[in-house]
């Protein structure tokens, strides 16, 4: 348990990737089965207990601290598990390390009645840290920024194995993932994998660079329009449907509508998008339409009406028990093309061919593309199988330029890691129609080491205040810094103040030249938003 | 029968003694003063005279030069010295080097002033040493029931772990510079790190001294080399000051780690408005299990409390039935030198 607490106490102050990688790989080296497994489920959300409301812990503080002194401390810490864990009085026994095993053991086996009494004696017999992880477990409150993604590269890591074989074995297994941990350590038989229903990794794409294009012969490719929309896995059989993103996450509760018509026995490759309103012959709706969709556990009536879900089909992997992944491009695309024929029309199309001779022409097409939701052209080889991963030379993305606006550097916040030392982070904001600045975005990549050493002189020089890591700049019509911020796309936010919400915002270009007074206004880019109801929500 | 305020009193420039005419760690330049340790909230120069213990006295001379007060007395601890019929005496309080708590008698009353203080072992300082008082006056930095240090020599060994988790990356400790950095180096060589340590050019007079007194510190090196930036001093460890690390001071080491050593690390919110990657739970100060040990072991007639969270010590007290009240004092920062 002490173990497990550790690990979480550094993960939630680690911001690096790497960092965490290396914690969680670190764990995984020292915790023995099943405790690691558990530990591992615990930190991706795969482990869920749950069995103890916020309502228990208060009554079990209750019975052992003076309600007054709780809350001068709850006033204190802010966070109520945290507060309970600190203060949590402590005999004088040495406090205990039982294996996190044993502790999520006996509270998966208990009662909602019984977990608030397991949970006290546990509490009087850990420390401070274990105190806090085990109330995070129960209460399922572990925010940690571990995906499952980021799991399965710390178990790659760890077995000296690559992700994606990871990937292959992953949606057969369950916590404590016994089997997969004799597999890494080199005492078991790779786990098999979940063949029909379980996830396979995705082929993934390199940018187009313009020199690229000189030494690559147009008629080896083929090319689809890169659709604006989540890149998704649908597999379907006799066991069932299962969606899942391109990273592995499953994700069929956000989208019943589009499960419920997979009706085959296939694995597709796709971009999941909505429909409009009145049907898929409308085209597909703009990205901010299937925001309405995301990072939703489930969804209602209302919503699956109104912004339906469908998949536009990239790619076929399997059909039946046949995997069709070593085939050739040409090959599995006429297997799709005759595939999608049987689907339901609401819910599959396929993702067009664009035809092309040479380059030039297909810059034409990527210049005026047909529909909305279309951020440039994918080109993919003729002649390649579907790979896990990133392989070169096989697939491109050729984006559509990006959309750039001038702003003025509002707040700067300092770096971590590599960055400690400089204001790496930078808040900026557009003119209003009431001559203030209004925020829009942030952004912290895009400048080279040498202009971030020029941003951090012109913020500490231009402080007018500070809040802890951060401090706000001055930003005057005559004074300030402009930055100019290219940006993918802009959606409707209700969440920001500016009311719109920009798409992987980098800074550009640094404008030393230009006066803050000329930078852009809101209205310039409210102009570039879809049109669409701005009344929701 | 006389009056507690007619021995000392909370008046703006610090704790006021009518009698003996001075004033204890005041927080003006005042004519006498009697200063419990040498942080800069308590000890400031400018006083016309300064009685102190010999460290305090000689830290004062190394923080603000030779000329730091009109005239200067050494109080040895345990000794009593009459001012204006006051009898004073200086008694280890535990905090860091030549920290005491100043107890003052008059008439068949005594009050003992705490200043700052806690009971953890320190091989740095002094013990603290209990005065039998009828009033007792206690900080309250930590005065709140989530305040536990953990053993600070387990945390020494989570700042070595680190190191060896991460050899790639400096690790930039955090760490004020009297008291709480000599005391982290203290504890590191106690549990085993021989390597050089590097120091702040900030902290190198005090860890000098400290040394100069009898503290072995093991091998300190600068942390300044002409070197490339950015590359410098991976898997080593690094102190400094706290406000270093905003500064371009960081710039110079490898893909710098930081870590914080404080008691107010323990709340993980804190933790993370500073930017820390590993929060030590290091104190200087007594936590609530000692702050409430103390009161009871002293069990004074009445208890002052003054600078940090009065309120939850004063509820405590009167849970247990204990006279108690807050001083009010102003001028003593609640979160600097821990």
């Amino acid at each position: 348990m002490r173990r497990f607490a550790t690990l979480l106490d550094r993960l939630s102050l680690t911001p690096s990737r790497n960092g965490k990688l290396r914690l969680i790989e670190a764990y995984l080296a020292e915790a023995p089965d099943p405790d690691r497994g558990w530990g591992l489920a615990a930190i991706t959300g795969d482990l869920r207990l749950d069995t103890v409301k916020p309502a228990m812990l208060r009554a079990l503080i209750a019975e052992r601290a003076d309600p007054e002194l709780f809350a001068l401390s709850h006033d204190f810490v802010g966070d109520l598990a945290e507060t309970i864990a600190l203060m949590w009085p402590e005999g004088a026994t040495p406090p205990a390390d039982p294996p996190l095993g044993e502790v999520v053991a006996e509270l998966r086996g208990a009662s909602r009645r019984e977990a608030p009494r397991l949970v006290e004696r546990r509490l009087d017999a850990l420390d401070a840290p274990a105190r806090f992880a085990l109330l995070k477990l129960v209460t399922g409150g572990l925010r940690v920024g571990v995906s499952a993604r980021l799991a399965k590269q710390a178990l790659a890591d760890f077995g000296g194995r690559d992700v994606n074989e990871i990937e292959e074995v992953w949606h057969g297994l369950e916590p404590p993932y016994a089997a997969l941990f004799a597999w890494l350590g080199g005492t078991g038989a790779r786990p098999a994998a979940d063949t029909r229903l379980g996830f396979r990794p995705v082929m993934l794409s390199h940018p187009l660079e313009e020199a690229d294009r000189a030494k690559l012969d147009p008629a080896d490719f083929r090319a689809e329009w890169k659709w604006d929309g989540i890149r998704v896995q649908a597999s379907a059989g006799p066991e069932g449907q299962r969606l899942y993103s391109r990273t592995g996450e499953e994700i069929s509760r956000a989208f019943p509508d589009l499960v419920e018509a997979m009706r085959f026995d296939a694995t597709l490759d796709g971009e999941l998008l909505v429909a409009r309103p009145e049907g898929l012959g409308a085209g597909a709706a703009p990205f901010g339409d299937l925001q309405r969709r995301l990072n939703r556990k489930t969804v209602t009536a209302r919503e699956m009406g109104r912004f339906p879900a469908f998949l536009r089909l990239y790619d076929l992997l399997r059909e039946g028990g046949e995997d069709l992944r070593p085939a050739p491009f040409d090959a599995r695309r006429a297997r799709l093309e005759a595939f999608a024929a049987g689907l339901d029309r609401d819910r599959f199309d396929l993702s067009p061919l664009i035809g092309f001779e040479s380059w030039a022409e297909l810059a034409r097409e990527r210049a005026a593309p047909p529909e909305e939701v279309i951020e440039g052209v994918m080109l993919k080889r003729r002649d390649s199988p579907y790979l896990a991963g990133r392989p070169a030379g096989h697939w491109y993305k050729w984006k559509r330029d990006p959309r750039v606006i001038d702003a003025v550097l509002m707040y700067a916040q300092r770096g971590h890691g590599k960055r400690s030392g400089y204001y790496s982070d930078y808040t900026f904001g557009v003119w209003a129609p009431d001559g203030a600045l209004v925020p829009v975005g942030k952004a912290y990549f895009g400048f080279t080491d040498e202009e971030l050493v020029r941003i951090d002189r012109f913020v500490r020089d231009n402080t007018v205040e500070r809040f802890g890591p951060v401090r706000a700049v001055r930003a005057e019509p005559g004074h300030g810094l402009v930055l100019e911020v290219a940006f993918e796309g802009l959606n409707r936010s209700t969440r920001h103040k500016s009311g719109v919400a920009m798409r992987f915002p980098r800074i550009s270009r640094l404008r030393w030249d230009k006066p803050p007074s000329e930078a852009d206004r809101i209205e310039a880019l409210e102009a570039l938003l879809p049109p669409g109801d701005a009344d929701d929500e | 029968m006389i009056r507690p305020s007619d021995l000392l009193v909370p008046r703006p420039e610090g704790l006021y003694c009518p009698p003996g005419d001075f004033h204890i760690d005041p927080v003006r330049p005042v004519p006498r003063a009697l200063v419990t340790h040498g942080h800069s909230d308590h000890a400031r120069a400018g006083h016309g005279a300064v009685l102190a213990t010999r460290e305090t006295l000689d830290i004062m001379a190394i923080r603000m030069g030779e000329d730091f007060a009109g005239a200067r007395q050494e109080a040895v601890p345990g000794a009593v010295v009459d001012i204006g019929g006051v009898a004073v005496s200086f008694h280890p309080a535990g905090h860091v080097l030549g920290s005491a708590q100043i107890s003052v008698a008059w008439r068949g009353l005594r009050i003992t002033a705490a200043g700052d203080y806690k009971r953890a072992a320190d091989p740095t300082c002094a013990p603290f040493e209990p005065v039998p008082s009828d009033i007792f006056i206690t900080e309250a930095t930590f005065g709140l029931p989530v305040f536990r240090h953990p053993p600070p020599e387990a945390e020494a060994r989570r700042l070595l772990d680190s190191l060896a988790l991460f050899p790639d990356r400096a690790h930039l400790v955090g760490a004020y510079s009297l008291g709480k950095a000599q005391r982290l180096i203290r504890l590191l060589r106690d549990v085993g790190h021989d390597a050089p340590i590097r120091i702040h050019g900030a902290l190198s007079r005090m860890c000098d001294y400290y040394v100069s007194r009898g503290i072995d510190l093991g091998p300190l090196a600068p942390a300044t080399v002409a070197g490339q930036r950015g590359r410098g001093f991976a898997g080593e460890i690094v102190l400094g000051p706290p406000s270093a690390f905003a500064a371009t001071w960081v710039r110079r080491f490898a893909d710098p780690l930081i870590a914080f050593a404080s008691g107010w690390m323990r709340v993980r919110a804190r933790a993370r408005q500073r930017g820390v990657e590993l929060a030590l739970v290091i104190s200087d100060h007594s936590d609530w299990s000692e702050l409430t040990a103390t009161l009871t072991e002293l069990s004074p007639a009445e208890t002052w409390i003054t600078h940090g969270r009065e309120e939850a010590l004063l509820r405590w007290c009167a849970l247990e039935r204990r006279a108690a009240r807050p001083l009010h004092l102003v001028g003593y920062e609640d979160e600097a030198e821990d």
